[in-house]
């Protein structure tokens, strides 16, 4: 035997450790799951470090209402397999009982309200760990996040002031109110999520995969049609083979055009591509050079 | 089978390590035409003449507009032997706290010299941080060959100087190789401007050095992290031991003995979500079963009864302090992290303090202060389970927390007991 691992078996590792640390470290940690392939792929590792025991938190969706129907589908079956709680935190909710104010016009997007619905929902339930899917290799602000991020009580990120973070010692200390978000998936790339999602076999929303679909330009991206999004005149409704590279809310994330319909055609397709995955489908990141920052100093995912 | 190497880049921008960690990513294709867009289009607004690739790596707001380099980046690129996590640290500010946060779990670390300035303080400097967090494999890229006629003779001074140093430190494996970033020179490809070198290009290196054996496995060590009951009907009288191999191998049927308690047992079985496996060696992520029920909470250590690490509350350590207002001194009251193992700790005495750039002791030092390092010993309320930090990375290591704020304020590197 040569006592090798692979580099996937190497960060499946690194994120076995990090969900057990927080698991035997925090009083209430929740884990963030979104439908998207990322929050897959942490489910499972979750569901890994302690088999044959239950995952032993609950699993939040911060629920813009805006999904696509194969999400919810997915979200509602997998949390039925691993019996474990599902907390849906709706951004509904917080429009209808007047928190928050939903955005006007054909642009209006549900992705900012996201924020405050998701720290009400830590608040509520009193959560103080919540694992997040991010990458570092996403975006830039990303990149210099820490795998324990601290936030403080009002939910922000002070990327100046982050606690060095050394070997794989991980300090989740914090005072009442405060609390850490989690990144197990750190040190993946997409490339990375797709050849583990072919690895071990794990099935995705199909939306990931080429289909026929309904979308129009805006922007540079394909939206989809959805009763979430308004036409606006000048927009062409076509239909043409596309796959989602994210998925997230509907009126904010964009197709790309693809013939991918199987696991090794899209890693294909990935090791292929030259424009990251935000950059292709992500208008929430368009709105300036440091829109993730802002948004995540404020309290976002 | 593709390997996962780990290194960091210890340098400033003026060094042109932005450049080279730009040239390596863009010639491996891990820079995105969007990415490459934005740099370009904020370089212009900058007022700057070409694309600055530095903007790749400084996403922060504050970063833009004050032209600096605030924390460690982290950056990925792959080709098909390897793939590579770069923990890109700044040069100048914050310097010792940024890379002994990159450094720390680097297999290799690559410290820029410019060929025209030679060896610097700051060259010094990362070279003795890198041998100090024992990052294995050391490249010196002596880099801008271009502005100095890709002169042999040069390089040949530089490595002379730089290795006079090197000789004070523990270096294992130093290699130097003379690049252009932005030319490309023995980036990627070998150079035909240098023909006098007859090293691998740096890539190459990356792709090849040998890091298998940089692993201790000699020394069984096993964390435990939790205690695994399901207590369903199928999994009635399950315990399982979950935790992280810290070093060493453990293969089912071994003896075994168990910190602090001292009982020993075998290993019954050891499993994983994907089936039993016969042994499990560091870094895996494994459940052990053991043959007897024996009392074993986190923070125990499971390790071999005739290769134990040292158990003790009273050890010394090279301290580096990571806090911007609290000093430490004689007398401090710390949290300490050490493997899954959290005490209280006590600064028993403060040895010397050691200046990074000319590596004289300073006995009469009484504090560290941010960025100062120095051997300090401590105590433990509980016995911890250490080795030599140079022995092993992760049984070696602990933290140290501020109990106030909370904050991380030491990185401590065990040199053995009191």
């Amino acid at each position: 035997m040569n006592y090798e691992l692979s580099h996937l078996k190497t960060l499946e590792s690194e994120s076995i450790h990090i969900i057990r640390e927080v698991a035997a470290e925090f009083e209430r940690p929740v884990l963030l799951f979104s439908g998207g392939k990322d929050s897959i792929v942490m489910l499972r590792l979750a569901e890994k470090a302690f088999w044959p025991a239950k995952i032993p938190f609950p699993v939040m969706h911060v629920d813009t209402g805006h999904n696509f129907e194969e999400v919810y589908e997915y979200r509602d079956r997998r949390v039925e397999e691993l019996g474990i709680k599902l907390v849906v935190a709706s951004v509904q909710d917080s429009i209808d009982s007047g928190k928050q104010v939903e955005q006007k016009g054909p642009r209006a997007s549900r992705n900012q309200l996201q924020t405050m619905t998701l720290l009400d929902a830590l608040e509520e339930h009193g959560f103080d760990a919540a694992f997040g899917g991010a990458r570092r290799d996403e975006e830039k602000a990303r990149s210099k996040e820490r795998v324990y991020s601290f936030r403080d009580e009002f939910g922000q990120w002070d990327p100046k002031n982050q606690r060095p973070e050394l070997w794989s010692l991980y300090n989740g200390r914090h005072l009442r109110g405060e609390h850490i978000r989690i990144f197990p998936l750190s040190n993946w790339t997409e490339l990375d999520i797709w050849q583990y999602i072919a690895e071990d076999g794990i099935e995705v929303p199909n939306i990931y995969y080429a289909h026929e679909r309904e979308v129009f330009e805006r922007d540079g991206m394909l939206l989809a049609v959805t009763e979430f999004v308004t036409v606006m005149e000048g927009e062409k409704p076509e239909t043409r083979t596309v796959r989602f590279r994210t998925v997230g809310d509907a009126s904010c994330t964009g197709a790309v055009e693809s013939d991918a319909r199987t696991v090794q055609q899209v890693i294909d397709e990935v090791s292929a591509t030259r424009v990251t995955e935000r950059g292709a489908t992500r208008a929430d990141d368009r709105a300036s050079e440091a829109a993730m920052e802002d948004r995540k100093r404020q309290g976002y995912f | 089978m593709s390997e996962l190497l780990r290194f960091a880049t210890a340098g400033s921008v003026d060094d042109g390590k932005s450049t080279l960690i730009g040239r390596l990513l863009f010639d491996s294709k891990s820079i995105f035409e969007d990415q490459m867009a934005s740099v370009a289009d904020a370089s212009e607004r900058m007022g700057l003449e070409g694309p600055n690739l530095a903007l790749l790596t400084d996403g922060l707001r504050a970063e833009r507009e004050q032209g600096i380099t605030i924390d460690v980046a982290y950056r990925y690129f792959a080709t098909p032997k390897r793939k590579f996590i770069i923990a890109d640290t700044p040069g100048h500010v914050q310097y010792t706290r940024n890379m002994v946060t990159g450094a720390s779990t680097a297999d290799l670390a690559i410290v820029l010299i410019d060929a025209r300035k030679g060896v610097l303080e700051q060259s010094r400097r990362h070279a003795f941080i890198a041998s100090l967090l024992r990052i294995p494999h050391l490249v010196i890229a002596v880099n801008k060959m271009d502005l100095v006629d890709y002169s042999e003779e040069r390089f040949n001074e530089i490595v002379e100087e730089f290795g006079s140093f090197a000789a004070k430190l523990e270096i294992s494996d130093l290699t130097f190789i003379p690049l252009s970033a932005l030319n490309g020179d023995n980036v990627v490809g070998r150079s035909d401007k240098m023909k006098w070198f007859e090293g691998s290009s740096l890539l190459h290196h990356l792709e090849t050095v040998h890091i298998a054996s940089d692993r201790n496995l000699i020394d069984a060590r096993f964390p435990v992290q939790c205690v695994l009951r399901p207590q369903t009907d199928e999994f009635h009288d399950y315990r399982g031991y979950a935790g992280r191999v810290a070093s060493g191998v453990f293969k089912a049927g071994d003896e075994v003995m168990v910190l602090p308690s001292g009982f020993t047992t075998k290993i019954k079985k050891i499993e994983t979500f994907d089936g039993a496996v016969d042994a499990a060696f560091a870094p895996m992520s494994v459940t052990l079963l053991l043959e007897d029920e024996i009392d074993i909470s986190r923070g125990d250590m499971i390790c071999r009864p005739q290769n134990q690490p040292t158990s003790g509350q009273d050890l010394d350590a090279m301290v580096c302090w990571l806090a911007d207002a609290a000093v430490l001194s004689v007398g401090s009251k710390l949290s300490i992290k050490h493997t899954t193992r959290s005490a209280r700790a006590i600064v028993k005495d403060v040895k010397y303090r050691l200046d990074i750039n000319t590596l004289h002791r300073d006995e009469a030092a009484e504090t560290l202060q941010l960025n100062e390092m120095g051997r300090v010993s401590i105590r433990t309320t509980l016995p911890l389970f250490f080795d030599e930090y140079r022995r092993s990375r992760e049984t070696g290591s602990f933290i140290l927390i501020d109990e106030a704020t909370n904050a991380t304020v030491g990185a401590g590197m065990i040199l053995g007991e009191t």
